[in-house]
């Protein structure tokens, strides 16, 4: 009999499917249930944000980042504050810099806990994604307090943070981080020693040190496949230096050590929410110039430099030296980096934003290949990805 | 860290001297330039000289200047984990140029190209599958050039009669507005009436 040559199957996956985490149309080749080839097809929510930018000032450009990665928000500007303000040679005065970590760390407990509940649903655990938006939902609300948005911030500005923190914020704070290590315990007893979970995740999607770092990884990514490399220690920024923390790191780079590497960082995150609260100085949030900065309301009504440069501010906004640079921090999702190209003028002439998820997702081909389709939504899952940043 | 990255830019320098040129400190930021046809080379001695050791390509993009005569800048941004250093290696290019792809050398390049591709139209030869990326099915056009409009071509709705989503050429229901706030005694360098002080002045010395 001559031999006859089958066809592997084109399977389409997405655009709207839950555990695509968004809109991703992942075309799959198929050979029975393995899968041959991955083709992640994305772009279904580019927004064009790199060249909106373009077009606004530095400050109206703010809010842009926060709805990159929706999950994490408050981070995604960072890098781009950070950018401007080693353009300007600005040093923002400490107690905006433990604001920023504080929430910063709030932010990435609520990427984390957004992240493993909802792998572990894809992997067929329901339960710890009710206990984990419980949480989550108390976070938000520390949000808004500061804010006055559960999402969408813009909290952090170009010179500091946008207002203090109100009354009694740090002690509720405080009061979560001491009831908060219980609940990851306990989703930790429903995951950790799952035998459904292990069978799913162990060995899944194995990436070794030097593959990872051929195919870019970062974040909990890279640690999982044991590098003890997070840029709040190895290139630090802010406050960080001063805190104590520990950064955990697996040993077999599958989907098993991502969750658990996640998890260890959420217990490591409360403890730097403690330091900071512990630590928090008292003085001003913002830098005193006010070509940067708004005046005091109560300042504005008596004297008209301050109305003056209000008005200056939220129209022309500031100029910043031309210059060049590549700012990252450590975002939830790993590397998040801006690379800001200034003329001189009062906007960006470029900011292409370097997303961890981007990297991670062109992976997804080298990461699925001979896996079973099943698998390729548990990768999914621990990869991390949030398609509001990879499409941007 | 200022030292050590002007001594690794000097060191590069030395070690492919026909082949990077002009390392430069600024910010606490090196940046080495390099050409097109030299890019394998120094990203690979890069990657792999025990002094280097840049061993993640962290970012690749690329700054369109209308202005020069390579209107492209391509901008690649390595990590050294072992040394915690960064590099930026960039070269110029225009649209005929075709600069080869470094997918053999970081896999991480493969998506980083094809978004470079499909936002400046800037061809990378040798990549294995440089399609579109982020933008539609069917996309002309390169969105982030300088001379790309903001609102773009087209639009798209959804027809009532042929039953589906159709492409039409942008209407602007309100004129693009784009103000500019520049004061005149911080960004204006030419006042208007300076021409008249300008033909006086020449007419004096005539």
């Amino acid at each position: 009999m001559a031999e006859a040559q089958i066809k592997p199957l084109t399977l389409n996956f997405g655009p709207q499917h839950p555990a695509a985490h968004g809109v991703l149309r992942l075309v799959l080749e198929m050979d029975g249930e393995v899968i041959e080839r991955a083709d992640p097809h994305i772009g279904l929510l580019h927004r064009g944000t790199e060249k909106l930018i373009e077009y606004k000032t530095y400050l109206q450009a703010v809010p842009y980042f926060d709805r990159l990665d929706y999950t994490a928000p408050m981070v995604q500007v960072h890098p781009f504050l950070l950018a401007i303000e080693k353009l300007m040679g600005i040093a923002v005065p400490k107690r905006a810099q433990y604001i920023r970590v504080l929430y910063s760390e709030i932010t990435r407990l609520m990427n984390h806990l957004l992240n493993v509940t909802a792998f572990a649903i894809d992997v067929g655990a329901m339960t710890p994604l009710l206990w984990g938006f419980e949480q989550r939902e108390k976070l938000l609300e520390f949000y808004e307090r500061a804010s006055g948005a559960r999402m969408h911030t813009a909290y952090f500005r170009p010179g500091g943070v946008h207002q203090d923190l109100p009354a009694g914020l740090l002690e509720d704070i405080g009061r979560f981080c001491e009831s908060f290590p219980k609940v990851i315990d306990d989703i930790e007893t429903l995951l950790t020693d799952n035998r459904i979970f292990r069978q799913r995740t162990v060995d899944i999607g194995v990436v070794g040190a030097e593959e990872a770092f051929d195919l870019g990884f970062s974040g909990p990514m890279l640690r999982a496949s044991g590098v003890a490399w997070d840029l709040r220690r190895a290139q630090s920024y802010e406050c960080y230096d001063e805190l104590d923390f520990q950064i955990p790191v697996g040993k077999n780079g599958d989907c098993f050590d991502r969750y658990m590497v996640r998890m260890a960082e959420m217990r490591q995150s409360v403890k730097i929410i403690e330091q900071c609260i512990e630590r928090m100085p008292e003085g001003p949030v913002q830098v005193p110039n006010h070509k940067v900065t708004p005046p005091k309301r109560g300042e504005m009504k008596r004297s008209m430099e301050a109305l003056i440069q209000h008005f200056k501010l939220y129209t022309e906004g500031f100029h910043v030296p031309p210059g060049e640079t590549y700012t990252a921090i450590e975002a939830p999702k790993g590397e998040i980096g801006v690379y800001l190209v200034s003329d001189g003028t009062n906007r960006p002439y470029r900011c292409k934003i370097r997303t961890p998820a981007f990297v991670h997702l062109s992976a997804m081909d080298r990461l699925c290949r001979g896996h079973m389709l099943a698998d390729s939504v548990a990768i999914m899952g621990a990869l991390d990805v949030v398609f509001g940043e990879v499409d941007r | 860290m200022n030292q050590a990255l002007i001594d690794l830019g000097e060191y590069v320098a030395a070690a492919l001297p026909e082949d990077v040129s002009d390392p430069r400190v600024a910010l606490d930021e090196l940046a080495v330039w390099t050409e097109p046809g030299s890019v394998i080379k120094v990203l690979t001695f890069l990657r792999d000289d025990q002094n280097c050791q840049f061993k993640e390509l962290v970012d690749l993009t690329a700054v369109d200047y209308p202005g020069r005569e390579k209107r492209f800048e391509v901008v690649y941004n390595l990590l050294s984990l072992k040394h915690n250093q960064r590099i930026r290696v960039k070269l110029a290019a225009d649209e005929q140029t075709q600069v080869p792809s470094v997918t053999t050398i970081f896999s991480s390049a493969l998506w980083y190209e094809r978004e470079v591709w499909d936002m400046y139209g800037l061809f990378f030869s040798d990549h294995p599958d440089l399609r579109r990326i982020l933008t539609d099915y069917g996309f002309e056009g390169h969105p982030l050039r300088k001379d790309f409009p903001l609102t773009g071509y087209v639009e798209v709705r959804y027809d009532e009669d042929s039953k589906r989503v159709v492409y039409e050429p942008v209407k602007l229901a309100q004129e693009f507005r784009s103000f500019d706030f520049t004061s005149p005694w911080e960004g204006m360098l030419h006042l208007p009436g300076d021409e008249k002080a300008q033909e006086a002045d020449e007419g004096d010395e005539a």
